[in-house]
């Protein structure tokens, strides 16, 4: 298996607060890796500085290192980055406007204008987020108005029109009811094979149903990391059987 | 599909490309970050420049044994002024806040107000000198002059109430009334007391609108220079003053002076006003 | 005593709306007969305005005081909302709070100041480097001090509304890839858009209703100016300079220039509430 991204010996500070503990961790191209453990842990601390979203916070610090194929995260432009690591938020988060500028505004940023390139972007990152046939007649219309189940599919589609290389999803779920979970797990199936991604998650269930592999962190460490089935059927350490079997959590 | 995304690394053509653009996204944004500083260092430059050089130019002059019948004046018509507007900006906002149901009536009362403050003071002035100057026949006085800026600051004071009023939370008056006390009593001895920081906040916001008012009060209180006998003399504030002493461009000592004076009166009701405005979000 | 009260606050709220209606109704009853003397778009399109001759045409007034707004409004709208980008979203925290605070403080400084610091200070740069044919008194000279006087309006409410912006927005732009300058541009100034257009309706409101500051450095002439540095005489300039004396068909006159600046500012202010609300819809 060839990874997409090393972890070494990373440590995470917010100010004097210590969120993440020598994170070892690779991800692995095309598997779909999800982090779970209970609020807190550092499972979304450490999605966010796989795209280096976490240099919004202030007054952070990290240690250690993190390569993108290779590269150290640090030493590239955080930009351009982030354009071949997208991500999807735990709250729908779409633009207030409509739902093609929604789409195209990724494109147009990189200097996209042709109005024949944009449509086929935007439908094509429509239909691989299959939100396609519910919105083809109202593109011109606010992404505002649809539902929140819709809304977390655009911003799917949003990140697909990039053309990331890894798709980080923190919580992408939370926010949504069981029918729309559901049809986001579903394409998170679909579009495994093109995409790797990286999904925080607080439901178990979940965790078990989408990913190839399953990391459980706890109180800024990584206790344990394994293929998905094995870790929920028999796992190793006695922390992830407590919050697996929900003991706690 | 477009979508499929292989993995290996861009061509070198490809990359060296991306490069380009990269720079030229960069230069461009440089270009536009030295635009935005340019923009806020103009507009506090000139601020400063403002401020700096009517304080410079007028320190020296400032004469207030010469200035102080404007400055009675100006007393004179920022109390009428607010006699008349806060007791009925109050009740109004008091009517507004605590009253009235979204309906008609208060739709209409919203649009008025908005409308009343978007009007320029120039027309206050046209309505002041036909009304109460000329149909009333108060001839230019400062009571015409007072009503008019009654009329003009009247939406400041039932907005910045009704938003006093909107901070004092329910669970007082829900107290107060569960204690036995009726409606009026509630707003008279509850809601009104905890709310008088903002209304004096807008008080205060609505005296530095009347000194520094000039077109409105030019046209109904005239432009006598001396101690007003009566509120039905003619009179002349600092505003107006200064409109005069540079428009005559004769005593252009006297005119920094005047100025410097109007600066510093407004800048620390301002100061005043932010003041009061702290101090009730510390009360939050 | 409980009935009594709310109808004395019944009464104030009332006497608010009154006041509107009042003001609406005498400038339009003592405005219009004096259109059996001049017709209305004589008034409004006619070229002269001289009492004396009792020919009364606003054009050039309408055309200075376009010009005049539409100037300030301009630069008004181009370095307030840049400066509030630089306040709300460039400098560090505490630095932004001060030029915030300073900007309010500066809000305050009543028009008559900026008038004469126009007469003494802006009027005689101009006359030095353009000349022109009032001396320095000019529309230029009209529109400068104006732009600076709408400025902290502007910026009030674009700082408002910017840091009104949801942070999901900031965090959706960065993720895809937008460097800060592209979140702002592409997407928070979209965001905040109907709060910023208030403030540039406040702003209009101002600078068409500026009097007194005008007409210290417009030079005052009713002529169409031919250039920015000719001088010019605003509607609201108009109204102030020659009310004082004027008698008969001529104060009529000025009555009916008062009720068209009226119905300009409220049809000003209905068209953009309206537009601010359906833009809020969306």
């Amino acid at each position: 298996m060839n990874e997409i991204i090393k972890i070494n010996a990373l440590n995470f500070y917010y100010g004097d607060f210590k969120a993440l503990n020598n994170i070892n961790l690779d991800v692995f191209k095309n598997e779909v890796l999800s982090f779970i453990g209970p609020s807190g842990c550092g499972k979304s601390t450490l999605l966010r500085i796989l795209n280096r979203m976490s240099d919004l916070a202030a007054d952070n610090r990290v240690e250690g290192e993190v390569k993108f194929k290779g590269e150290d995260i640090f030493k590239l432009d955080a930009i351009e980055l982030r354009k071949k690591v997208g991500m999807v938020f735990q709250k729908p988060n779409p633009f207030p406007m409509s739902i093609y500028d929604n789409i195209a505004y990724g494109p147009r940023m990189q200097g996209i204008k042709k109005k024949a390139e944009l449509d086929e972007i935007v439908e094509s990152s429509l239909k691989a987020a299959a939100i396609w046939e519910e919105v083809k007649d109202k593109l011109k219309k606010s992404a505002i108005g649809v539902s929140g189940g819709q809304q977390q599919r655009l911003c799917i589609a949003r990140s697909i029109a990039i053309k990331p290389e890894i798709l980080l999803m923190d919580e992408p779920t939370s926010a949504l009811d069981p029918i729309s979970t559901l049809k986001i797990e579903d394409l998170i199936n679909e579009i495994k094979q093109e995409y790797t991604i990286v999904i925080v998650t607080h439901n178990m269930q979940q965790a078990a149903r989408i990913s190839d592999r399953t990391a459980f962190f706890l109180l800024g460490d990584l206790i344990e990391i394994g293929n998905t089935d094995k870790m929920f059927s028999m796992p190793q350490k006695k922390k992830t059987e407590e919050y697996i079997t929900g003991r706690f959590g | 599909m477009e979508i499929i995304n292989t993995a290996t690394p861009s061509s070198n053509i490809v990359k060296s490309n991306s490069k380009l653009i990269n720079t030229k996204r960069k230069t461009k944004e440089k270009l536009i970050y030295i635009f935005l500083g340019l923009a806020t260092a103009i507009t506090l430059g000139f601020l400063f420049w403002l401020v700096g050089y009517i304080i410079i130019n007028g320190i020296l002059h400032i004469d207030l044994i010469y200035l102080m019948p404007a400055i009675v004046t100006t007393i004179y018509m920022v109390l009428i002024g607010l006699g008349i507007a806060v007791p009925i900006g109050v009740g109004a906002a008091i009517y507004l806040q605590e009253y009235a149901t979204e309906g008609k009536f208060v739709k209409v009362i919203r649009f008025a107000t908005e409308c009343l403050t978007a009007v320029p003071s120039i027309l206050f002035g046209l309505f002041g000198m036909l009304f109460f100057v000329t149909t009333l026949k108060m001839s230019w006085s400062l009571l015409a002059g007072g009503l008019t800026v009654s009329i003009m600051i009247l939406p400041t004071v039932v907005k910045t109430t009704e938003e006093a009023l909107k901070t004092v939370p329910i669970s007082y008056r829900e107290a107060s009334l569960a204690l036995g006390a009726n409606k009026i009593m509630t707003i008279l001895k509850v809601v009104l007391p905890s709310s008088i920081p903002g209304i004096l906040a807008g008080i205060v916001l609505s005296m530095g609108r009347i000194i520094g008012e000039t077109a409105a009060i030019y046209l109904t209180a005239g432009t006598v220079f001396g101690f007003p006998d009566s509120i039905m003399n003619s009179g002349r504030t600092l505003s107006v003053h200064l409109y005069i002493l540079a428009k005559e461009g004769v005593s252009l000592s006297e005119a920094y002076g005047a100025a410097v004076v109007l600066l510093i009166i407004i800048l620390s009701l301002n100061c005043l006003s932010y003041f009061i405005a702290t101090k009730m979000k510390k009360l939050k | 005593m409980e009935k009594t009260m709310k109808n004395i606050f019944w009464l104030c709220a009332g006497l608010t709306v009154m006041c509107i209606l009042f003001i609406g109704g005498f400038i339009l009853i003592k405005g219009i007969p004096f259109f059996s003397h001049t017709n209305l778009i004589e008034f409004l399109f006619g070229q002269h305005w001289m009492p004396s001759g009792e020919i009364f045409g606003i054009y050039p007034m309408l055309v200075a005081s376009f010009y005049a707004t539409l100037g300030s409004i301009t630069v008004g709208i181009i370095i307030g909302i840049s400066t509030a980008i630089v306040i709300t979203q460039i400098l560090p925290t505490r630095l932004a709070d001060m030029c915030s605070k300073t900007i309010d403080l500066l809000a305050g400084i009543p028009s008559i100041i900026y008038g004469f610091f126009g007469l003494m200070v802006i009027v005689p740069i101009l006359e030095k480097h353009f000349g022109g044919k009032g001396g320095g008194l000019s529309l230029l000279a009209v529109i400068i001090i104006l732009s600076f006087m709408i400025l902290p309006t502007i910026i009030r409410m674009t700082e408002v509304s910017l840091r009104a912006v949801p942070n999901e927005f900031k965090e959706g732009a960065y993720a895809l890839g937008a460097t800060r300058l592209q979140y702002i541009f592409k997407v928070q100034l979209k965001a905040a858009k109907s709060g910023i257009l208030a403030g540039i309706i406040l702003a209009i409101g101002r600078a068409l209703g500026e009097t007194m500051a005008v007409m210290l450095v417009a030079g005052n002439t009713p002529l169409i100016p031919s250039s920015i540095i000719d001088p010019v005489r605003t509607i609201t300039a108009n109204i102030a300079m020659e009310m004082a004396y004027a008698a008969g068909v001529h104060q009529q006159a000025l009555f009916a220039t008062g009720l068209i600046l009226f119905v300009i500012i409220i049809s000003i202010n209905i068209c953009m509430q309206l537009l601010i609300k359906k833009l809020e819809r969306r």
